[in-house]
């Protein structure tokens, strides 16, 4: 089937059933996407369909077959979406491996929401597990890109 | 000493031509004063050279880092310190992570909260080393004295003249010039990484983007992917394997029986049936279509209910006591009152957000691994030992890990990789799933422990009794081990810095059912929560502020040495237990949550301090509990004093961090066992503190310390607990004495 990734028309090759993570890191070779916990209760798989964040471990590949499918890899053409500068700003990561999950989340929120309040950060981001912690930075570094990358942005 | 490397080849890659810098091991790390002494002063020992640096022709500086990276910002910052006593721009320099070779880099085991407190005055040395042969050469060169130059910036320059020449161009004249007998450290004025503000990871910029490499992302021609069906008990094996649904899955091209595991089982492997596969979905699936009938072994009858109640009698009675001060039986006898509670901490799973993974190629050459590993060394001995191969012909390449927090210490997963690959004939990825990691861990332990205590008229505490079972980490190594040893008793319970006339500890018998293993913080997990819930309780008792109980227990500011473990060779004299710089982050952590301050109700202040990783810390939690029990944490103050800090804002992030997963571990934290068998298996029922649950804020404040550095990364951990559960006693008057909270802040029906 299929498939527009990262604005590139992908042919894959495996069964319709296979989830979109699987597809995204052993047939494609795009391995930003992580493996969390296998049934949409972490957000470390988090990519979009058609703009829309979706947990891709629980996504059968069959499913967006002719949709367009963005990736960490593809979130920004130079790696600077204005989350990904606010996340350097305030050093986010500590581990880093659920934070492309965490960026694409966040992505899909300010897409909807640009300038998001903490109750719409909760709700958006609760998805989206983080076992070293850095939730308070997230939280700050998306206020930060809401407001144009000032730190500290309006609440 | 540290010595120049003529050899080539050390690491692939590394500056032909350039300079090259090894140690002969690194060992010990230097004393507190020794920004004088000589670079032979610090390592010792013969062996084979280990490289640090090289400074390739274009100025190029490549540093090799052997400690592992998993969160804690320790690759960047351990770079950060050979860069800043090098005088190097860290825009020029690149990390290049070590192999698994303790022979050449000395201990690369990260865990314990290591690798700034043992390394970071050694490679000081390596850099500064390294740059006082580059002033040397510049110096030769220009026929100046050395006096008249001075590195700055990636270059050096004449300080009487206009003359300046890059790294680049310096490093073959100053790889002929002699290793300096002695270095002189940079003094803290003038470090401009170290110590500073802004200092992000080198990995950064790969986090953001998705090109950060872990465990998974490892990609080799020929690769194929695994999971295995391991015992659900713990000893367990396979009966029978029906393995017909599984081979008629597409893409499953073998199904292959592990080695039973042992008990104890060590780092080894547990056994079980692996399906070998042409992707991971397939694996998956194929594994998933096993049909097994297991032996269970003697485990089976492994009950988490009953075996907390059994742990509670236990220590109700008098157990074997293992340190003594004064006669506590007197002073509990005479006591105008005493006090006494029991305490319980479930066993705890790691669940770092990268499963288990690794990936192995076994040749005729011997063994290749690729694994987020936090202990290289112990990954090259169980595979060498697994596969009958002598160690050298195992090599080890480190990832980046998505969290470790103890788990990836055992390496179980990677030998399962190497025999799974010499099995298949290729190169095979073990991919664990999130199930597999909750139901196949080494658990931080589970525990009772009461305390009791003898208080006189005055509300003195005069009398100490602290008795506690559980299943001992030793217990996961060597058979019939059923007690706490000296370095789960040195994790504040040995070393409790109380001013305390009379004193006991005591164990009583418990024996392991399952793995146990080390959780980020080990046993002053359930001690300090233990100690510093009691201490509140005894307020409470008296009449007292918690935190003026705390104080009167510490006493004076004082200094001792740590009567049975501390941390490691290097603890002894060098970490002595200091109550000075334990009460002052008490007052620090309290003066800055405004202790004392009016709350509105439902709210509460607590607070607890802990020594532990050679570290100090107190936390203040302000808790908030509204009338259906739901529970919620505006601030967190945590007070740290860790010696020299090199990172002031990876501490913070790390006592951020700690917040967090001591609020999982505290709020839900519970792995339980029926039949011999784990009921969790996921983030759903193994539940973790989300965004919308964790501490609002978190206030980190550093004290500023010239004492050696102490580990940061498990320190934050410990007193957040018991802070946390002697707010929720200062909010609504309930003590929280059995862990997890989970329900108990329901109102009563």
């Amino acid at each position: 089937m299929d498939l527009i990734v990262n604005g590139q028309r992908r042919t894959i090759a495996a069964g319709e059933e296979m989830p979109l993570l699987w597809a995204i890191r052993d047939v494609l070779g795009l391995s930003g996407t992580k493996f969390g916990c296998g049934m949409a209760m972490c957000g470390a798989c988090t990519v979009h369909v058609d703009g829309e964040a979706v947990r891709s471990c629980v996504t059968p590949v069959g499913s967006v077959a002719g949709r367009r499918v963005t990736t960490i890899e593809g979130l920004s053409p130079d790696g600077h979406h204005p989350l990904q500068d606010a996340w350097r700003a305030h050093q986010v990561p500590q581990c880093g491996y659920c934070q492309s999950g965490q960026l694409m989340q966040a992505a899909a929120l300010l897409a909807e929401k640009p300038k998001p309040t903490d109750a719409e950060i909760d709700d958006a981001m609760a998805g989206n597990i983080c076992r070293c912690g850095t939730y308070q930075r997230v939280r700050a570094a998306i206020h930060t890109a809401a407001a144009g990358g000032k730190k500290g942005g309006a609440r | 000493m540290i010595r120049k490397v003529s050899r080539r080849g050390f690491l692939k890659g590394l500056a032909a031509g350039g300079l090259l810098l090894a140690l002969d091991r690194l060992q010990a790390p230097a004393l507190a004063d020794s920004s004088t002494t000589g670079a032979a002063a610090v390592v010792r020992g013969p062996g084979e050279p280990q490289v640090w640096l090289a400074i390739a022709p274009d100025g190029t500086t490549t540093i090799v880092v052997a400690r592992s990276e998993m969160g804690q910002g320790s690759r960047s910052t351990l770079a950060l310190a050979i860069a800043d006593e090098l005088e190097a721009d860290r825009a020029r320099v690149k990390i290049v992570q070590a192999h698994g070779d303790e022979g050449r880099f000395g201990s690369q085991n990260t865990d314990g909260s290591r690798s700034i407190r043992q390394d970071l005055v050694p490679l000081r040395r390596v850099g500064a080393a390294a740059r006082q042969m580059l002033e040397a050469a510049a110096a030769a060169a220009w026929g100046v004295p050395i006096t008249e130059v001075a590195a700055s910036n990636h270059e050096v320059v004449h300080l009487k003249g206009d003359r300046r020449a890059g790294y680049g161009a310096l490093a073959a004249a100053a790889w002929r010039q002699p290793v300096p007998a002695e270095v002189t450290l940079k003094t803290r004025d003038r470090l401009r990484y170290l110590g500073q503000e802004n200092q992000p990871s080198f990995d950064l910029g790969d986090m953001v983007t998705g090109q950060a490499i872990y465990g998974a992302d490892v990609s080799l021609p020929g690769l194929r992917y695994a999971m295995i069906a391991r015992p659900p008990v713990y000893g367990g094996s396979v009966a029978k394997v029906d393995d017909q649904a599984a081979r008629g899955v597409a893409g499953v091209e073998r199904v292959v029986s592990l080695p039973a595991g042992r008990v104890p089982g060590g780092f080894n492997p547990l056994g079980g049936v692996a399906v070998v596969a042409t992707n991971t979905w397939a694996a998956k699936q194929g594994r998933d279509a096993l049909a097994i009938q297991w032996t269970d072994g003697g485990n089976a009858h492994y009950d988490s209910v009953a075996y907390k109640a059994r742990l509670i009698a236990t220590v109700q009675k008098p157990g074997q006591a293992v340190a003594r001060r004064g006669n506590v039986d007197r002073a509990l006898g005479r006591a105008h009152r005493r006090v006494r509670a029991t305490y319980y901490v479930p066993h705890l799973a790691h669940a770092p957000m990268e499963p288990l993974v690794a990936t192995a190629h076994v040749t005729a050459a011997g063994c290749e691994i690729w694994a987020p590993t936090q202990h290289p060394h112990a990954v090259r001995e169980t595979v060498a030992s697994l596969l009958g191969i002598g160690v050298d012909r195992v090599t080890v390449h480190v990832t980046l890990l998505g969290g470790g927090f103890g788990r990836k210490s055992k390496p179980d997963f990677v030998a399962e990789a190497a025999f799974l690959s010499r099995e298949v004939g290729a190169p095979v990825r073990v991919q664990w799933t999130r199930e597999d990691e909750i139901r196949h861990g080494y658990y931080h332990t589970v525990s009772a422990q009461h305390l009791e205590a003898a208080v006189d008229r005055r509300g003195q505490v005069e009398g100490w009794l602290h008795r506690m079972a559980y299943p001992t980490i030793a217990s996961t190594f060597v058979p019939f081990l059923n007690r706490p040893l000296d370095p789960e008793l040195g994790m504040g319970v040995t070393d409790l810095p109380y001013d305390i006339p009379n004193m006991r500890i005591e164990t009583g018998p418990a024996d392991a059912h399952v793995r146990i293993g080390w959780y980020r913080a080990v046993a002053n997990i359930q001690q300090a929560f233990a100690i510093n819930s009691f201490v509140a309780e005894l307020a409470a008792a008296v009449g007292r502020d918690p935190k003026e109980m705390l104080l009167a227990l510490i006493g004076a500011p004082r200094r001792f040495e740590a009567p049975k473990w501390n941390y490691g060779a290097e603890g002894g004299t060098l970490h002595p237990v200091d109550t000075g710089r334990l009460r002052r982050v008490i007052e620090v952590a309290a003066e800055k949550a405004g202790w004392g301050r009016r709350l509105r109700p439902g709210h509460g202040l607590g607070i607890a301090a802990h020594r532990s990783f050679l570290s100090y810390v107190a936390t203040v939690v302000e808790v908030a509990i509204d009338a259906d029990g739901n529970l919620t944490i505006p601030r967190v103050d945590s007070a740290i004093d860790c010696g020299f800090v090199a990172n002031p804002d990876r501490v913070r992030a790390q006592l951020e961090g700690a917040a967090v997963m001591a609020l999982s571990n505290t709020l839900y934290g519970a792995i339980t066992f029926k039949d011999g068998r784990v009921e969790q298996s996921n983030f759903h029922d193994y539940q973790v503190v989300r965004l919308n649950a964790a501490p609002k804020q978190v206030h980190s404040w550093i004290l500023d310390s010239e004492h050696p550095s102490g580990g940061v990364g498990e320190a934050g951990v410990p007193p957040f607990a018991p802070a946390l559960c002697n707010a929720i006693h200062a909010a609504i008057g309930k003590r929280i004495r059995h862990l997890p909270i989970a329900d108990q802040l329901l109102p009563k029906p």
